[in-house]
């Protein structure tokens, strides 16, 4: 079937196996690999994206559900070389050990921090339970997300 | 996950004609636990008819009712000013359901058709003695939920719109399991004029059920202390790697005995 999908700014219409889940899709068919594959349940959120303006899992939706959608990863967020100040802030507060999880961080932090600009470390750490990390401890995630969300607001 | 075709209809009536086209077809309502579930191979259909097309995600609220269109989101329902203000305890608990990337995606309408023991709006769909209105019929609650996974609804038959009553007060508390934000126990409590109704999530063997040892007790004296000597008998309810049935029935006393502040 065919889909159209305008991602990171960028129309694009592909041909697809109805199955195809929309997390496979970026990544093999789109070669946007900065979404990861973290686990086979839909329980660690390595693989949020933004779909319409919501934090999604994108391997918990079919491409086909997004066919007509507006989606950004995290290859879409950061303008030219100016990082998006969740990157940024990731970057400064050393909010990763090996990576893996942090665009989904990312991805699902900036929404968490959008509906709700003045979000306390409480309801960071509460926000935060789709994105499971196995290195950190969560306390320097935690730290960039406040920050960004101080540049985010102000 | 296997071979299988999809469709979004623009209309019930299109996405029920849809669905009779096939054996296998299975009705998508958010896909938070469909999609998992056919990736795992945990089950199959060879074709999903997607019902976001079909104009059934609203919200309208008169001074005495909720009218919750299936294809509502969790997200959608927690922020709703509405419902917040009318009936603050379902938005509380569409705001704990999964996390908030599951809340924008799930459905009230997915979450009861699939029924699953731990999910927490068949608990106050129950308690509050919501009517589950589908392209067929109007459903109530005592006779909508009929067991683990299971629900009267016929093959084709899809969920439009849940109706809750407005009560005098109604809370809900869970004590969700660490990892996967299902209840281990979810306790929604209800004060309305004729009564009090409870019912329990994620510890029946049979799905969510009224919890009438509870009932009995507060029915007759609505009072703090009234439930700290009950004994919740484990019976019928899950003994699992999560907890034992005794661990779960002493959660439901202590859900309830926390959910009490609220109702008096």
């Amino acid at each position: 079937m065919e889909i159209s999908v305008k991602i990171n700014g960028k129309d694009i219409k592909a041909d697809i196996k109805p199955n195809t889940l929309l997390s496979t899709f970026i990544r093999e068919h789109l070669n946007l690999t900065g979404t990861h594959i973290g686990c086979d349940t839909s329980q660690c959120g390595a693989c949020a994206i933004h779909l319409n303006g919501d934090a999604v899992k994108s391997c918990a939706i079919l491409a086909a559900q997004a066919d007509g959608s507006e989606i950004t990863t995290i290859e879409g967020i950061a303008s030219g070389d100016k990082l998006h100040p969740m990157q940024q802030a990731f970057h400064e507060n050393h909010g990763l050990q090996c990576g893996y999880c942090t665009p989904g961080m990312v991805m699902s932090s900036i929404k968490l921090v959008e509906n709700n600009p003045n979000i306390s470390e409480d309801e960071i750490r509460k926000g935060l339970e789709g994105n499971i990390c196995r290195c950190t401890g969560y306390h320097n995630i935690v730290k960039s997300i406040k920050q960004a969300a101080s540049v985010m607001g102000g | 996950m296997y071979d299988l075709q999809y469709s979004k209809p623009s209309s019930v009536n299109d996405a029920v004609a849809e669905i009779k086209k096939s054996s296998d077809a299975k009705f998508l309502a958010g896909g938070m636990t469909m999609i998992p579930t056919l990736k795992a191979r945990l089950s199959s259909a060879d074709m999903l008819v997607d019902l976001k097309g079909s104009n059934l995600s609203y919200i309208s609220v008169s001074s005495s009712e909720i009218s919750i269109g299936s294809m509502t989101r969790h997200c959608d329902v927690a922020s709703s000013s509405d419902i917040k203000g009318s009936l603050p305890a379902l938005a509380k608990l569409a705001g704990g359901i999964g996390d908030h990337m599951v809340r924008s995606c799930g459905t009230i309408g997915g979450s009861l058709a699939n029924n699953d023991p731990a999910a927490c709006y068949p608990s106050a769909v129950l308690a509050l003695g919501a009517t589950v209105v589908t392209n067929e019929r109007s459903l109530k609650a005592d006779d909508f939920f009929e067991g683990m996974f299971e629900t009267a609804l016929n093959e084709d038959e899809v969920i439009t719109e849940v109706k809750f009553s407005i009560p005098e007060k109604a809370t809900y508390i869970k004590f969700p399991n660490p990892a996967s934000r299902y209840a281990m126990v979810g306790v929604f409590m209800v004060k309305k004029s004729d009564g009090i109704s409870v019912a329990v999530t994620g510890a029946g063997e049979n799905g969510v059920f009224r919890c009438e040892e509870i009932e009995n007790v507060l029915n007759l004296n609505l009072a703090l202390d009234a439930l700290n000597n009950i004994q919740i008998s484990h019976d019928d309810l899950t003994s699992d790697m999560h907890a034992s049935a005794a661990y779960r029935a002493n959660l439901i006393r202590e859900m309830a005995k926390q959910g009490l502040k609220d109702l008096i």
